[in-house]
């Protein structure tokens, strides 16, 4: 009897701390394209951070606007002052879920295709997204990568009609990451 | 026995209350999960855009050309409004300053300038010495240093002296003192040092000291209003000598930055628009005049800036 409950105290406890196994990093990717034909407007980030609960399937990032870089520092300027307005705006967040968590084995090497679902929250404005992405687990070594696309216009962003056509309202934005362990 | 049931039955209720509250804690996490990495490193955040280009009107900003960025810039100054309808308010009359400005360094640029009034070229370096920042940086305000030489190559113009070329130079030096003080609001001070080499007779001051105050205020995304006065300490020029005033409107778009602007200042580099400036705003005395600053990308940036 008493070894019985202890027992179950025990793999309640473990099943517990396995339910808790959480993969973050803090050096997320983040690029972007938005120019088009006529100019090519492209910027990267390599300090995004990113927070993933193998149980529930929660997914999260955050990423410092400021933090992207443009290979033009006017272009930087124009993205923070007049486009993203990243003093009032400083961070762009996604909160949400892998859909299909469940076919992810975290602890068996493999490739996975999954579905992430959540709310996209760049320039003040949520909007809800559903992409693609892929999970892949080689050598413990957790990595995900996802490509999606946004429409300034759905953030608020406005576009002048002097540079309609130069930049793209179909920006397409690639998202990777290694994920280690997080251990509390 | 039964004692000993009862206390098992305790330490797994006990055990069930910990398993309870850890799972408790663990649907705290998942409302936020990016919460479970601790508290985010602070990183420098630096003002940017404390003015849309170089200049304030005429007065140097404490904005450089970026590392790598080639800034070719057109002023134009037109004659006095007072010259009536048939010199079309001045605009018969045009006064041009073209200058290549290049920065070297984010820190660093330097330029130079060819202007018609009096033929003269400028040279000039800015650094930035502080930059406002918040964050794990805290630094309440920008200072630039600015220095100029402009050399005047029109025909000399008294006869009784020797045309040594060290006659014809003069030098400015200043200390730019800026704040972005919100989104729409920057101001900025400027204590001025104006050296000429030459000056008319010994009753006249080689050295001028001013003081420089500029500001803007967004009014768009992309437009904002300017102004600048630069106030020379008395009794240091002629009486003909005014202090130049200028209020303008900076439009950007994309590449561009366009200046306009009301003055009673024509001449376009620091010297000038301090030392020389004549007209009255009184009299209809001022004039019209822009910038257009136009950048283009001569090294592009492989690493972030800072």
């Amino acid at each position: 009897m008493k070894n019985l409950i202890l027992s179950i105290a025990i793999i309640a406890a473990l099943s517990n701390s396995l339910s808790a196994q959480k993969y973050f990093t803090k050096e997320g990717k983040i690029n972007f394209f938005a120019g088009t034909k006529v100019e090519d407007i492209s910027a990267n980030t390599g300090s995004a951070t990113c927070v993933i609960d193998a149980a529930t399937g929660d997914i999260q990032w955050s990423v410092l606007v400021k933090g992207f870089h443009f290979e033009r520092a006017l272009m930087e300027e124009h993205f923070n002052e007049n486009y993203m307005e990243s003093s009032k705006f400083p961070k762009s967040e996604f909160k949400g879920k892998i859909e299909n968590i469940g076919s992810v084995n975290f602890k068996a090497d493999g490739t996975y295709n999954v579905k992430v679902k959540g709310d996209l929250t760049m320039h003040g404005v949520t909007k809800n997204i559903t992409t693609d992405a892929t999970i892949t687990i080689k050598g413990g070594v957790i990595s995900c990568t996802s490509k999606f696309f946004v429409n300034p216009k759905d953030f608020n962003i406005a576009i002048p009609s002097a540079v309609q056509d130069k930049i793209s309202n179909n920006i397409e934005i690639n998202v990777s990451g290694t994920l280690a362990e997080l251990k509390k | 026995m039964r004692k000993n049931i009862s206390s098992i039955i305790k330490t797994g209720l006990i055990i069930q209350a910990l398993f309870l509250f850890t799972c408790a804690n663990a649907q705290k996490d998942t409302t936020d999960l990016l919460s479970l990495l601790g508290e985010e490193e602070p990183t420098v955040d630096y003002a940017t855009a404390t003015f849309k280009t170089t200049r304030v009107i005429n007065m140097h900003s404490v904005e450089n050309a970026a590392a790598g960025v080639l800034d070719f810039r057109i002023n134009h100054r037109f004659g006095p409004f007072n010259m009536g309808v048939n010199n079309l308010f001045g605009l018969d009359l045009a006064y041009i300053r073209l200058g290549f400005e290049y920065g070297i360094t984010d820190r660093l640029m330097v330029g130079f300038g060819r202007s018609n009034v009096n033929k003269e070229l400028d040279f000039f370096g800015k650094y930035k010495i502080l930059r406002q920042s918040t964050g794990k940086k805290n630094m309440p305000i920008s200072l630039s240093w600015f220095s100029s030489t402009v050399i005047r190559t029109d025909p000399f113009p008294t006869t009784d002296r020797k045309n040594y070329l060290s006659s014809r130079l003069f030098y400015c030096h200043q200390l730019l003192i800026a704040r972005k003080f919100n989104e729409s609001l920057s101001l900025q001070l400027a204590p001025t040092l104006v050296h000429r080499n030459m000056v008319l007779d010994s009753t006249i001051k080689n050295d001028v000291l001013a003081l420089g105050a500029g500001g803007r205020m967004k009014i768009t995304r992309r437009t904002s209003i300017n102004a600048e006065y630069v106030y020379v300490l008395p009794n240091q020029l002629e009486y003909k000598y005014k202090n130049s005033f200028s209020v303008g409107i900076d439009i950007e778009t994309g590449g561009h930055v366009f200046q306009m602007h009301i003055t009673n200042s024509y001449p376009m580099n620091e010297k000038g628009f301090i030392t020389e400036t004549t007209g009255t705003w009184g009299a209809g005395d001022i004039r019209f005049g822009w910038n257009i600053s136009r950048v283009f990308t001569i090294k592009e940036r492989k690493e972030p800036s800072h």
